[in-house]
């Protein structure tokens, strides 16, 4: 029984470590679009600012 | 690109800020290189954003810009001032002089919000109405400018503890989504907080408080403390507040009995933890705050669903167009904003896209869905000529079209408006049910007290726990959500089915309807009569007469008007026009006088007619020149198809439908024949039609009129609840309480239905609200239940009733 002397205060901590993570996410905005990010992973952002002179050539970073 | 339709302050105003448009002081030295040129800033803030923006390649934003940045009128008490110059106060003023706009209001919990705010603007001197609706969480504000400003308005709001600005439907979305995330934040904390409280305590519950170590238990106890703060000090933080400002206001809110309670069972478990002796309840805390945030952000989400389709219309209106400035000549087009079109422009409208503003098409065929604005799903073909309104949707192929009104006067603007102020009133209902409420909650503070001095009598160990339970489950959520749930529900979904809704009483009128009174033509006909006939009884031709018949009628709107229409010829000009509303026309052309109209009104000219029976079914108007009659016109117009099962419908359900019309009793009672209607009178002058109306209410009657037109304006305002078909003349609807917007009657058996539907879950709710309270009330004052039960009752009883509502949204399959 006295393991649990550490283990309440361990939850609690856990607990605590559980929230801190929610609102970062949530004040990050990853909740706010649920959809939107399985899509915009399909789209293969390929297009040319940097040099017009070559279009259609994707730029390699 | 053009770049004149884009904002661009320093083209504007050669001293305004190029970033925020706010005047630049004079003597400033603030500047940024934007593509090549300095372009001064107002202050070094504005300096330091643009530089940011420009150092990051953030140029694009200047160029594509279509309003100024946000956040200039941010309403901290001095910006407050900011409304009162003249340029928005120019924007505020209503046609008869005073003053009226629609605000956004943040921080809405409950109805019980609404009444506050309502009160505390009633105390403003020059406010004459103030009306907020909680489902779009907007307030409509009435004033006299002369006597106070719009700053008075926003600060009173403030003082009372909400945020209030000048409504703009993207921050208004930008707010909800804010508010939606920061409820759920909430939720979250509660939620998990109550999970794990409940972890500490249901081993005691289940052992039993001997079995476990008193060391132990502290501990527990202490755990439990530590994981109740967060819900107690950061979940619960709307109930505390909003309990602060009810006070203050000397105003007993539902947030008062909440507050009272968490508090209650918090500070005892508190000083149980302390002196290590009592109960302990930080599990019941818990319990209670996540539930009641659960039932509050379901309606948070029932509201977001209800403004939703209020939303879409309000961007159905595309922000660009394709203008094409030199139409006959060459077919090109050009990129523009909406806003810069002006009537007569000619643009080019391709399949996909919303049409920009009311126009005509001039060149093409093609079909456009109306969906939006009617609810009407099937497109509607479209030839050279006819008129295309802003917000419908091309669908099949590229056509040209010649503006008609720009975009703000368009049909669909007209009609948000309109939509905007409905439901901002509030039906009886909900305001008998917001006076229980508030009376209600006085009583059971009082309750909640002899409760307490009963037990600390009896059983003082007792006492807390009872007090503490009697006060959370009688919370009156349940019986201030049960009404304006269902309403918001209900007139979302008619809205969805093409009825307009713009008065509150509207669906609780309908259900109590004992009469049904039809005009006939544009209602139960088609309102499109074609000339059948033509029969000459003068000297003059029959193309003769039929060019005078039309010109009498090219200013009036009445549907008989569209039939001599396609006959008329420029040239001609009718002088003097006088319209006899349900007779006639009568004019001058070339200084003849001339009358177009029914017998009777035409013999007041022409003298006595040779007696003649109109064959059924059909319309007879005349025509007549102070010398002679000149022709009889016979114009036939069809039952509408959907005409017949509405007004079976209405039979079955008991109620008297009866028909009114301006034309020939012979006629009216043919239709009525047809449609099996109770009564069928014809032959009515607009005075008589209301004169018939205020007869039927004396003798009890609560009668519901379905009508068109100007001829009815009158009668319409006489009934008990009001219908404007949609195509009526020239959006007569302001006289009406609802407005059929697909122009069909079947949409008038959806508002039945919804009616019905309505008031049957607004009594259920109040039913179940009560019975609740009945049961749950004695129950706990007499220690039956525990402070946890009490919670879970109470919540799941609010909860009940917004999803009792929520199912009025479905639309039922006919």
């Amino acid at each position: 029984m006295e393991s649990l002397y550490l283990l309440i205060p361990l939850s609690i901590a856990v607990i605590f470590f559980a929230l801190w993570i929610f609102f970062r996410a949530m004040d990050s905005g990853q909740f706010d679009d649920l959809e939107g990010p399985a899509l915009r992973i399909l789209q293969d952002d390929d297009s040319v600012h940097e040099n017009p002179a070559t279009p259609g050539i994707p730029v390699k970073k | 690109m053009v770049m004149s339709a884009l904002i661009s302050p320093s083209a504007a105003s050669a001293t305004s800020c190029y970033h925020c448009g706010l005047p630049v002081p004079v003597g400033s030295h603030w500047q940024v290189d934007i593509e090549g040129a300095q372009q001064a800033m107002c202050c070094p803030g504005c300096a330091a954003v643009a530089q940011a923006i420009v150092d990051n390649g953030l140029t694009d934003y200047y160029r594509n810009r279509l309003s100024l940045p946000a956040g200039v009128a941010e309403t901290v008490p001095d910006a407050l001032k900011l409304y009162d110059t003249p340029e928005l106060a120019a924007k505020f003023s209503a046609a008869d002089g005073g003053a009226e706009a629609t605000l956004s209001v943040e921080g809405i919990r409950c109805a019980a919000c609404v009444w506050l705010i309502e009160k505390r603007l009633s105390q403003v001197p020059g406010l004459s109405a103030a009306n907020l609706n909680v489902a779009t969480e907007k307030l409509y504000v009435r004033w006299d400018a002369t006597a106070c400003k719009p700053s008075d308005i926003l600060q009173a709001v403030r003082e009372v503890g909400y945020t209030a600005y000048p409504f703009d439907p993207i921050q208004h979305g930008e707010l909800l989504r804010k508010n939606a995330r920061t409820l759920f934040k909430r939720l979250f904390v509660a939620g998990l907080s109550m999970m794990q409280v409940m972890m500490y305590a249901v081993p005691a519950y289940l052992a039993g408080a001997s079995a476990i170590e008193p060391d132990m238990e502290k501990l527990m106890r202490w755990a439990s403390l530590v994981l109740t703060l967060p819900a107690v000090l950061y979940s619960a933080e709307p109930f505390f507040r909003g309990a602060w400002t009810d006070l203050k206001q000397r105003v007993l809110g539902m947030d008062v009995p909440v507050a009272l309670g968490i508090g209650a069972a918090f500070i005892g478990s508190l000083y149980a933890t302390l002196a290590n002796h009592g109960d302990v309840y930080f599990d019941s805390v818990t319990m209670f705050i996540f539930l009641l945030l659960g039932s509050r952000y379901v309606e948070l989400v029932a509201r977001r669903r209800a403004a939703a389709s209020l939303e879409t219309m309000q961007h159905a209106l595309p922000d660009s167009a394709w203008l094409m400035k030199d139409f006959p000549a060459t077919r090109e087009t050009t990129l523009v904003a909406a806003l810069t079109l002006r009537a007569g422009d000619v643009i080019l409208s391709k399949p996909g896209e919303p049409v920009p503003a009311d126009s005509v098409l001039i060149d093409g065929v093609t079909s456009v869905d109306l969906s939006l604005l009617t609810g009407e799903s099937a497109p509607q073909k479209k030839g050279i000529g006819e008129q295309v309104v802003g917000g419908a949707v091309n669908v099949s192929a590229p056509v040209v079209l010649r503006v008609e009104k720009v975009a703000q006067d368009s049909t669909l603007s007209a009609l948000i408006r309109l939509i905007e102020r409905a439901g901002q009133g509030k039906p009886m209902i909900t305001q008998w049910a917001d006076r229980v409420a508030a009376w209600f909650v006085g009583a059971l503070l009082v309750l909640a007290l002899l409760v307490f001095a009963f037990w600390l009598w009896h059983d003082a160990a007792r006492a807390w726990p009872v007090a503490i339970a009697v006060l959370v489950v009688s919370c009156p959520c349940a019986l201030s959500l049960a009404t304006p749930s269902a309403l918001a529900a209900a007139t979302d979904r008619l809205l969805q089915q093409g009825v307009l809704v713009i008065r509150p009483h509207v669906l609780e009128t309908l259900d109590r309807a004992t009469h049904v009174v039809f005009d006939k033509t544009g209602t139960l006909t088609e309102g499109r009569p074609v000339l059948r006939k033509v029969t000459r009884l003068g000297r003059l031709s029959e193309a003769q007469v039929l060019q005078i018949a039309a010109t009498l009628e090219a200013g009036s709107a009445h549907p008989i008007a569209h039939a001599l229409a396609s006959r008329l010829d420029s040239g001609w000009q009718a002088e003097d026009a006088a319209f006899v509303p349900g007779q006639g026309i009568a004019a001058s052309i070339d200084g003849h006088r001339y009358r177009i109209g029914s017998a009777r009104f035409v013999a007041g000219l022409a003298g006595n007619l040779p007696e003649h029976r109109a064959a059924a079914g059909v319309t007879e108007v005349y025509l007549g020149s102070e010398h002679e009659w000149l022709a009889r016109f016979e114009l036939a117009d069809g039952l509408k198809s959907d005409a017949k099962p509405t007004i079976d419908w209405f039979k079955s359900q008991g109620r008297r439908v009866i028909l009114l019309s301006g034309d020939a009793q012979e006629i009216a009672l043919q239709v009525g024949t047809a449609l099996a209607m109770d009564e069928a009178h014809g032959d009515m002058l607009p005075q008589q039609k209301m004169a018939f109306v205020q007869d039927l209410q004396r003798k009890g009657a609560v009668v519901a009129m379905v009508g068109d037109g100007i001829n009815d304006a009158a009668v319409l305002r006489a009934a008990d609840v009001s219908f404007a078909m949609g195509s009526g003349a020239a959006l007569a609807q302001a006289h009406a309480d609802a407005v059929l917007l697909s122009a069909s009657l079947s949409s008038l058996h959806d508002a039945a239905q919804a009616a019905r539907d309505c008031m049957r879950v607004i009594r259920q709710n109040l039913a179940w609200a009560a019975l609740y309270n009945l049961v749950a009330i004695p129950a706990a004052a007499f220690g039956v239940l525990s402070p946890w039960m009490s919670g879970v009752g109470m919540s799941a009883s609010s909860a009940l009733v917004v999803l009792n509502a929520l199912r009025l949204q479905r639309v039922a399959p006919r």
